[in-house]
């Protein structure tokens, strides 16, 4: 294998996965950051774990489509949940956010625990801190590795799926925008002008839902909290705007994932350790150092002591 | 009962039999009320007293629970377009990262639609409706950097760019300075004049009599409606007020029994 090549398959497509699934989880954190809602991302990445976990006792082997539909059924039902227990037991959000995902999350755990996995990479650990290492390319043996429709097969199913649902993420943030603004600022003001309100606040649950389950088993759901709130909480303090907000978090986004992803491979071998750390966990420990250094020196952070 | 809506000049605001609230007890219950056109009303009544549900109701934010609401002798739905709404300062938040200007730009929600491109001509209009409220100086400043006084003035200015004949306020003049509260009142006697017709929740008795023509005294139900002259009676806020009223407004006070 070539320098090229090893770069392609061993450093390039599982960053390329990491950003990609930085900027699908950051473009509805935006907009739930400012919706105060920064926690439902967090609620949605630890609900998919049973759904994950039922698909797999139902179809009995790891497979893309049928956990992508547990994942989606369980973050559905937990939206459902939060909604219900906020307006039928008129629970605040926050606490009810909380109530969901922690209860569904150990029901994962306990799902987990009568489950044989032990043949298959599904345990609590890799729920939490995704496999972002081992989404590598072997089939690159160069650059012309990227014209070869032999080797292109071999890419990890994963590449395809999180830049798929980074594409339908953003298409939809581009195509609500103006909508999505108004009924994020004023609800009230939004549904005098016929918005759809809740169909908005629906459709903006349900991307940051696709971002997640998307991202959830690439990443872990350490990393996918860590997109939802670390580059748009930082953003906000860079800008006073939105179009310029939302531009801020994707920067970070992609920051953190191709910084953390270089310094978790490389960062331990330069202080003489001998193995690398996960490159999940190092990108959302990035990402928290952003924010801390926009909290410290972000040009738009003065609102805060006011 | 107020005047009966009538096909030829329907009344710019009729409310029959309207029941609104959150949750298994109606904050507001059987409201019947007719707004003519050209006038401005206040709706005036105790805390809880719903005047705020009142309002979401008749707006199309909070659907009534019962009850019909016309809008110049038009369903609700089908007069969308004709009625403007300034909500409390209190219900957004103000550190939401947007300038002045894109705040007005959203009353403009009905010509830009979805894809619209913003034009020099919009801007111009926004530029307008500040400058009516005297904040065009601060199209540029984003919207936490104002004072409370400032920000209904720019609520105020987003009403005015969505071009409507009929505006529903949410207590335009809580929390605000008194040149704010001069300045307010002027533009909505202005919009009086050209014939537009104006609801406001109100708080402060002492100056329904100088500042509105017409009140809806509320306590869940309509305790007087009608022209302030005959309906702001002292007779019609104790009913309302109970004992919580402090002092009764010397205005009006020749109590029609």
């Amino acid at each position: 294998m070539t320098a090229a090549g090893e770069f392609l398959g061993f450093t390039l497509v599982p960053m390329l996965i990491g950003t990609l699934a930085a900027v699908a989880c950051a473009v509805p954190g935006v907009f739930l950051l400012l919706r105060r809602q920064a926690l439902l991302g967090d609620a949605i990445s630890h609900t998919v774990l049973p759904g994950i976990v039922v698909a797999f006792l139902l179809t009995g082997r790891i497979a893309t489509v049928p956990m992508l539909l547990g994942a989606a059924g369980a973050a559905v039902l937990a939206v459902l949940q939060i909604q219900l227990l906020i307006r039928a037991g008129r629970v605040e959000p926050g606490a009810a956010m909380g109530i969901v995902f922690t209860a569904m999350f150990a029901a994962g755990v306990l799902l987990l625990e009568r489950t044989d996995t032990s043949g298959v990479h599904l345990d609590v650990e890799h729920a939490l801190m995704g496999s972002l290492e081992s989404l590598v390319w072997l089939e690159a043996r160069g650059w012309s590795s990227l014209a070869d429709p032999a080797a292109l097969a071999g890419l990890p199913a994963e590449l395809g799926r999180m830049a798929l649902a980074a594409a339908a993420v953003a298409v939809l943030a581009v195509l609500a925008w103006r909508a999505l603004v108004i009924a994020t600022f004023d609800a009230g003001f939004a549904a005098v002008l016929g918005l759809p309100v809740a169909a908005i606040g629906l459709g903006l649950t349900l991307s940051a839902a696709l971002a997640a389950v998307a991202a959830f088993d690439a990443v872990g759901s350490i990393l996918v909290i860590a997109m939802f709130v670390c580059p748009p909480a930082a953003a906000r303090l860079m800008t006073e705007r939105l179009g310029p907000m939302l531009a801020w978090a994707l920067g970070f986004a992609v920051l953190s994932a191709v910084l953390g992803f270089v310094l978790a491979g490389h960062a331990p071998l330069w202080l003489g350790f001998p193995s690398a750390l996960s490159a999940a966990g190092m990108i959302a420990v990035v990402s928290g150092a952003i924010l801390g250094l926009a909290a410290l020196f972000g040009p738009a952070r003065r609102r805060m002591a006011a | 009962m107020g005047e009966p809506g009538r096909d030829t000049n329907p009344a710019a605001l009729a409310l029959h039999a309207i029941s609104a609230g959150y949750g298994d007890a109606p904050a507001i219950e059987a409201v019947g009320a007719s707004f003519p056109q050209g006038t401005m009303t206040a709706i005036v009544g105790p805390n809880g007293a719903g005047k705020s549900t009142l309002v979401k109701t008749v707006v199309g934010a909070l659907a009534p629970a019962a009850g019909r609401i016309e809008v110049f002798g038009q369903p609700l739905a089908l007069a969308r377009h004709r009625l403007a709404y300034v909500p409390q300062r209190a219900s957004v938040d103000w550190d939401f990262p947007i300038r002045v200007i894109d705040v007005v730009l959203m009353g403009l929600w009905r010509e830009l639609g979805l894809f619209g491109r913003v034009a020099a001509r919009h801007r111009a209009r926004a530029t307008e409706c500040l400058a009516l409220v005297g904040m065009e100086d601060f199209a540029h400043r984003q919207i936490g950097q104002l004072s409370g006084g400032q920000q209904q003035r720019v609520f105020l200015a987003r009403a005015l760019a969505q071009g409507a004949d009929l505006y529903l306020l949410d207590e335009p003049f809580a929390g605000v300075d008194a040149a704010t509260e001069a300045a307010i009142v002027a533009v909505l006697h202005r919009l009086r004049a050209e014939g537009r017709t104006l609801v406001a929740v109100h708080h402060d008795l002492a100056t329904v009599t100088e500042y509105f023509d017409r009140v809806l005294i509320l306590n869940r139900r309509p305790v007087a409606e009608g022209p302030v002259a005959r309906a702001f009676t002292n007779a019609a806020l104790a009913t309302a007020y109970g004992g919580r009223l402090p002092g009764l407004p010397a205005a009006a006070a020749t109590a029609a029994e």
